[in-house]
């Protein structure tokens, strides 16, 4: 146990391992070891990334999808609403045209009892006529009207 | 095994407690633990190879088995780090010297789980009669260790602060700057430099130190009979599996002050 020269010559061959791991050992495993945590830690942002534009693709999708419903309901309403318009107006339509129609009719009819009514006057008025022909065919004196009559073809 | 052979007890262990020196030059100081530092090396050369070689290829896209193995190490390491080093660039020393410090101190210490004398009989064969297979074992290793750390923390305290900023906390911290306060400033941070490189390294010597030595204790047990061998073993695989945890935090206790011993050299009073 006594101090002799083998204390020189561990402590030059420590020297040579401090040297070999300080140049040849350290650098290439921090390297590696560094190399490996940049990328974790860019596949770990990249996925924070992905995670936060699906997110917002998310809420994009969530907003057209209530954008789109709610054009449709109104779409919907409107179509309603011009169903009704267009129902109403068929029925005013149709009801305007049964008016005009039973107006013609009325005037139609009216004529034909005015019609009616002159033929029946022109009817009575013969009638007349030829019932007054015949009485005064019976009441005629020849004599009494021959004054008339030759008036008459003077009067030619 | 010293079944067989004439070793007597204390023999035994004498004889795994001695190092392959090697002497170069005249005096106690002028020789090498050769086990020491071959081992040393080649558990470095090992352990940070295998990184390498899987951090050469590393790919930043889904890593495999191995590679996963090798980020949870560094990034534990650079966790650790990164909580008591706030000075610059961790990147730049101190978390791969981090790194280098826990790797290796795991493995040497991890050599306490081989079966010493498995490993040291063929050993014997080929001629290396003493082989002690622990560098952390050696208080030259670890002194070897804490005082590189030791410079380190000097070497930054200057770079941090300048030279002269550094001589002047010497003097005038912690207590203040009154020229009446010097000499216990210095006194103060004189024990704290002598004491951090001390407990540094003894601490991690003492733990693994007294692993081996226990582990010897039971392995010459083993060698007494059937009952010791039963009981040394069970007892043996008992503290092999504490001394898992013992391995693990003293490495884990040396990494974090170095780190801490380097920071703190950059903290400005």
């Amino acid at each position: 146990m006594n101090i002799n020269l083998t204390l020189l010559a561990q402590a030059i061959v420590f020297a040579a391992f401090i040297w070999f791991t300080v140049k040849f050992v350290w650098p290439y495993m921090l390297r590696a070891i560094e190399t490996r945590q940049k990328t974790i830690a860019d596949g770990l942002a990249a996925a924070e990334q992905g995670r936060r534009s699906l997110e917002t693709s998310t809420h994009q999708a969530e907003e057209a999808v209530t954008q789109a419903r709610r054009r449709a309901a109104e779409i919907l309403a409107q179509a309603e609403k011009r169903a009704a318009e267009l129902v109403d107006e068929a029925r005013s339509a149709a009801k305007e045209e049964g008016n005009r129609e039973k107006a013609a009719a009325q005037a139609e009819i009216e004529q034909e009892v005015t019609r009616a009514r002159e033929q029946l006057r022109d009817h009575v008025a013969s009638l007349a006529v030829a019932g007054a022909e015949k009485i005064l065919r019976r009441e005629v004196d020849a004599k009494a009207h021959a004054d008339l009559l030759e008036s008459i073809k003077r009067q030619l | 095994m010293a079944a067989g052979t004439e070793l007597t007890p204390s023999e035994y262990i004498q004889h795994h407690l001695t190092f392959f020196e090697k002497p170069i030059g005249d005096g106690g100081f002028w020789t090498i633990n050769i086990d020491s530092v071959i081992t040393a090396a080649l558990l470095g050369v090992i352990g940070l190879g295998f990184l390498w070689w899987v951090v050469r290829s590393a790919t930043s896209g889904v890593p495999g088995k191995r590679q996963a193995f090798v980020e949870l190490l560094i990034e534990f390491i650079d966790d650790q780090v990164k909580g008591v080093f706030h000075h610059g660039d961790r990147n730049r020393f101190v978390a791969p010297a981090a790194l280098t410090v826990f790797v290796w101190v795991v493995l040497m210490n991890a050599m306490d789980f081989l079966p010493i004398d498995i490993i040291t009989k063929p050993l014997g064969w080929i001629g290396l009669h003493e082989w002690r297979p622990v560098p952390t074992a050696d208080v030259n290793t670890t002194f070897a260790l804490s005082l590189s750390v030791w410079l380190l923390m000097i070497g930054f305290a200057i770079s941090a602060k300048g030279f002269f900023g550094w001589i002047h906390e010497l003097f005038c911290a912690p207590f203040g700057k009154n020229p009446l306060l010097w000499p216990a400033n210095f006194l103060f941070n004189l024990v704290e430099y002598i004491s951090k490189p001390l407990s540094h390294s003894l601490r991690l010597f003492g733990n693994m130190y007294a692993g081996e030595i226990l582990f010897l204790l039971l392995w010459m047990w083993a060698a007494t009979g059937l009952a010791g061998t039963i009981f040394g073993s069970i007892l043996g695989l008992g503290w092999a599996i504490f001394h898992i945890l013992i391995v693990l935090l003293q490495a884990y206790i040396f990494m974090m002050l170095t780190v801490v011993y380097v920071a703190m050299a950059h903290e400005h009073h």
